[in-house]
């Protein structure tokens, strides 16, 4: 332990200074910590002291490059790492957590395994073809390749799940102006941040928040009320918000039940139509006037709610959650892709997997299937590092019997 | 005491198949070469399986045939059967494998090396090579010759420190009872080349009268005897059939009962043997439930009664390996002429070699065959070439010829074996080449007569026969993309009777022979305009242009495999000074030298992360350079 005293004159903080010998350190290089009582202060306080005596700033994510250059992890895992400092929620973390034990590696090699075993069935009758050896038949090749595909796919949806954990949910919140969005926004966060007013258009911008329900997060965006446009700056407001509604994974549509439907609520409804959506009846609270079998037709799921009396936010919470199974997300057990890299790589496995079950149909010889299959565990081996002739050749010997 | 012998520019110590390619290459390319063996009666011996080929070493046979070699042609000059493998797995692994007549394979090779220019044969045991300045010197007979040669290629196969077992007896010998090398491995010694021991095996030879046939199942060669030989013409020979048998529970008895009779069970043998080689002690062993072994009868030439027993390789003693022999249906009487046995011997640790073959520490000395712990006579061969060549490339002061992963199963198996250093004795297999649509025994000409010109091992006239093939098929190909065939009754009909869809639109005849259902041969009714062409032709037009999708994909594999080939590591560099590398991978690059990052990457305990490491220091390195 040492005090902080130099040059300021006068103590800045007492803290406490860890250091982490090489090679034991997450870099492997030489490293010290420095844990103040913390507020900005005193921080910036030290960080300044810090760099007057010959300290550099770091790089974003420098710590893990040098750990990563200095051979102490791997890329995989390097890129777990990443993810875990750019968790925002905790069952994030956790899954980047499990992919740098190696979960995500264990999984791929049991898939790798599968086709290993495929491919060496096949290349032992290539290899030996004067042995007794059965010959690979094509439906055996098909059931392994259907089992691969699925897998595959469960671990390509699970990307989605990942996409979820990491950048939440993005819910939209459309309706005609005046109709109650920014204050179903407000509601939601429970904080006046939207400006709200009786005054129609004067939400001309989207804004976003970020919430979580049960650790997922949502990325809630208010649009601006979609109208026909009069200004110019109005208009930009608008554009933007079909291009927020587009891009959205869930659509909260409003309506206000005291009042008859509009022409500007039918569009929103026609939009709605394809879209990930949920209706919502504000204002209950009022005298109905509102007709429901246009709203009924359009076959969404239909919450009614009071933003003024916060009635219906837990059915609308809950109806998110219901949308993207968010309580089905179970991150104990269950493998989640969330690495963009390792998604396009499962995701060019599953194109090989396609390409070597259309040759299997097309009836075309073993060897083209076969180098198709070894696309398919080379594109996997990426992921986990490994070649996959060795483990083909390792496979024949440990199964079969050969030999003079 | 010693003579001086003479000078010679490259000396070739061991006739085997790696020794006949390499000096006969370095002979007809000019080079004053000498070529030693222990017995001259062993010359392109084959003390194991009498045959040449098979799946993936056919290729091989064919490479060097591309190159100017003389496996292909001395195998068709001397085989009694014939068969294409794999003929229904796919156009890039069919195989052509022969029965070889041994002896006469033997004397026919023999006679090719007394009759070359430039070539120098001799029955001498090399004992000692000396080196000055790390640069080789010259070599020295067990007599005391002293020839002085600038480059040394050593082929001398399982003969080094060779020692047989069979049960409990042991006895210093080369394979087929020749006398061992035993001096030439301290001499590797000394040098600082690190040696590892490795072990093989052969089954029994047994007289054929003493075999009944009947209870056996024949098995015939093809009907069309194709060459090897890119420069040979259809074979017509009179074929001998093989016969095929299997163990059974008694024989696996024997077996169990006697393990402790077997030396490498009973701890005497050291050396490692192949996975893929297994005796039949291993493999009951191993293979506990299997309730039946293959077992193959080939005969081993024309004139002779020997018959080579595929599948009984075995080191039990003697007694046991005749009661266990003769419980195979077909051989309850069998006569052995020769036992079965193990064989262990000295090899080197093929990392200790640049990718031409030449030692690294060693300036002019190369080593090819089963010494670089390879095994099989094709893959011997394919290292004796490129090993002649590149000592001659050397000798005239020009770059190696280095084959990559991509242009020849060569280059797979050289590239495995500097890279990887190997743990058992080293054999070609299909599954080890990345890029096998391209690397196919039809094409090897098309992929390697142009370098083998270049060489100078490929004459004008064999030069001008492959332009003319090539352009053939080059003409032949287009024609299919550019004819149209209509759809009217008479095509389509035909169409149908071949089992596919008529067409109804205009098609090109490319298209056609590109569905499952046609062939080249089966599109002949409907395509009036073709062109009279050797089968050799038409059958590599048919597999580019009905596998032509797959083929590409390939080729661009191939496209990026070379970025990262031809991202070359400088020599000097020292990866201790890599800090980013993991020690394993510091001490494994350092110790294999890679030429390339591509190379690198295959070294075992070099990751992807230290590939990447490798990459951005290379850059680091290129820039300070320019600097």
């Amino acid at each position: 332990m040492e005090k902080l005293w130099i040059t300021y004159g006068n103590i800045v903080d007492e803290a406490l200074v860890s250091y982490f010998l090489a090679p034991k350190s997450y870099t492997t290089e030489n490293m010290c910590e420095i844990n103040s009582h913390g507020g900005m202060a005193v921080m910036n306080q030290i960080l300044e002291l810090c760099l007057k005596n010959g300290a550099m700033m770091a790089e974003p994510g420098e710590f893990t490059k040098r750990a990563f250059l200095n051979g102490r992890i791997d890329l995989s895992q390097a890129e777990a790492v990443v993810d875990i400092l750019n968790a925002k929620t905790e069952k994030e973390s956790k899954v980047a957590v499990q992919q740098l034990e190696g979960n995500l590696s264990e999984k791929i090699k049991q898939i790798r395994q599968e086709i290993i075993s495929l491919l060496a069935d096949i290349e032992v009758t290539i290899d030996y073809p004067e042995y007794d050896v059965e010959d690979v038949t094509e439906s055996k090749i098909s059931h392994v390749l259907e089992k691969i595909d699925i897998l595959l796919d469960q671990l390509e949806k699970s990307f989605l799940n990942g996409k979820i954990l990491k950048e939440g949910v993005k819910v939209a919140i459309v309706g005609k102006p005046n109709v109650g969005k920014s204050s179903l926004l407000n509601l939601i966060l429970n904080e006046e941040r939207a400006i709200v007013t009786d005054i129609e258009g004067t939400t001309r911008d989207s804004i976003e928040e970020l919430i979580q329900i049960d650790g997922i997060p949502l990325k809630i965006i208010d649009t601006a009320g979609i109208r026909k446009a009069e200004d110019t700056v109005e208009k930009i407001g608008v554009e933007k918000s079909l291009k927020i509604l587009e891009e959205s994974d869930v659509v909260l549509a409003i309506f206000d039940v005291s009042k008859e439907l509009e022409k500007e609520d039918r569009d929103i409804l026609k939009f709605v139509e394809q879209k990930n959506a949920i209706i919502l009846l504000n204002k209950i609270d009022l005298e109905k006037q509102l007709s429901l079998t246009e709203i009924r037709n359009c076959g969404k799921k239909i919450i009614e709610i009071s933003i003024k009396n916060k009635k219906g936010v837990e059915e609308l919470y809950e109806a998110i959650s219901a949308q993207f199974k968010l309580n089905e997300i179970a991150i104990d057990g269950e493998l989640i892709v969330t690495n963009n890299r390792h998604k396009s790589l499962i995701m060019r496995s599953e194109e090989y997997l396609k390409k070597a079950q259309e040759i299997v149909e097309k009836k075309l010889p073993i060897d083209i299937i076969s180098s198709y299959l070894k696309e398919i565990v080379d594109e996997l081996g990426k992921i986990t590092g490994e070649s996959v002739t060795e483990d083909v050749i390792n496979e024949i010997f440990a199964k079969f019997c050969l030999g003079k | 005491m010693g003579y001086k012998a003479g000078k010679y520019d490259i000396a070739v110590i061991g006739a085997g198949h790696a020794g006949c390619e390499a000096a006969l290459a370095c002979a007809r390319l000019g080079m004053k070469t000498l070529i030693f063996s222990i017995s001259l009666e062993c010359v392109a011996n084959m003390p194991c399986n009498p045959h040449i080929g098979g799946s993936s070493k056919g290729h091989l046979v064919r490479e060097i045939d591309s190159l100017g070699g003389e496996m292909g042609k001395n195998i068709d000059k001397t085989l009694i059967q014939l068969r294409m493998l794999n003929t229904s797995k796919g156009p890039a692994v069919h195989a052509l494998r022969a029965q070889a007549d041994r002896k006469k394979y033997q004397a026919e090779m023999k006679h090719t090396l007394e009759k070359q220019e430039n070539l120098y044969l001799k029955q001498a045991e090399i004992v000692d090579i000396k080196v000055e300045a790390d640069k080789v010197k010259s070599v020295v007979t067990n007599l005391g010759a002293e020839y002085d040669v600038d480059c040394v290629i050593i082929a001398t196969g399982t003969y080094l420190k060779g020692k047989i077992f069979i049960g409990e007896n042991s006895f210093e010998s080369g394979p087929d009872g020749v006398f061992a090398a035993n001096q030439l491995s301290e001499c590797l010694k000394k040098l600082g080349i690190e040696i590892q021991r490795f072990k093989t095996g052969t089954p029994a030879r047994i007289n054929k009268k003493s075999i009944d046939f009947s209870k056996m199942e024949i098995q015939e060669g093809d009907a069309e005897v194709l060459p090897f030989s890119f420069e040979d013409d259809l074979l017509h020979v009179e074929q001998i059939p093989c016969w095929l048998t299997y163990t059974n529970e008694k024989t696996h008895e024997i077996i169990r009962q006697n393990l402790h009779r077997s030396p490498l069970y009973a701890g005497m043998i050291e050396g490692t043997g192949p996975r893929y080689c297994p005796s039949i002690e291993d493999k009951v062993v191993r293979f506990a439930d299997k309730e039946r072994h293959q077992i193959f009868v080939e005969p081993v030439g024309k004139d002779t009664n020997e018959m080579y027993i595929q599948g009984m390789s075995s080191s039990l003693p003697e007694d046991v390996q005749i009661a266990m022999y003769r419980t195979l249906p077909g051989l309850e009487n069998a006569e052995f002429t020769r036992p079965a046995y193990a064989i262990e011997y000295d090899s080197i640790e093929p990392s200790q070699l640049k990718s031409s073959l030449e030692l690294k520490k060693i300036s002019g000395m190369f080593f090819a065959g089963q010494i670089n712990g390879t095994s099989g006579y094709e893959e011997a061969a394919a290292q004796g070439i490129m090993a002649g060549i590149n000592a001659v490339q050397k000798l005239k002061g020009n770059n190696p010829i280095v084959l990559d992963r991509s242009q020849a199963y060569i280059g797979v198996l050289i590239d495995d074996i500097v890279t990887k250093s190997t743990a058992e004795p080293y054999r070609m297999m299909t599954s080890r080449a990345e890029y096998r649509l391209l690397l196919r025994q039809d094409n090897a000409d098309l992929r390697l007569t142009e370098i083998g010109h270049a060489v100078g091992l490929i004459s004008e006239e064999r030069y001008a026969r492959f332009l003319e093939k090539k352009a053939q098929i080059e003409r032949e190909v287009e024609r299919l993309k550019t004819t149209n065939i209509k759809p009217n009754k008479e095509n389509n009909a035909i169409l149908e009777k071949c089992g596919t869809t008529p067409i109804s639109f205009g098609t090109k005849l490319a298209d056609l022979l590109k569905r499952t259902e046609l062939t080249y041969t089966k599109l002949k009714k409907i395509d009036s305009e073709r062109p009279v062409l050797e089968r050799q032709v038409w059958e590599e037009v048919e597999i580019m242009v009905k596998y032509e999708g797959y083929i590409e994909l390939q080729k661009k594999q191939v496209e990026s495999f070379k970025k990262m080939e031809e991202k070359i590591l400088p020599e000097e560099l020292d990866y201790e000074e890599i800090k980013g590398l993991r020690l394993e991978a510091r001490q494994k690059l350092n110790k294999f030298k890679p030429y390339s990052i591509g190379q690198a990457s295959r070294i075992s305990g070099v990751s992807p992360a230290d590939v990447s490491v490798l990459l951005i220091y290379l850059e680091q390195y290129r820039r300070n350079k320019r600097k």
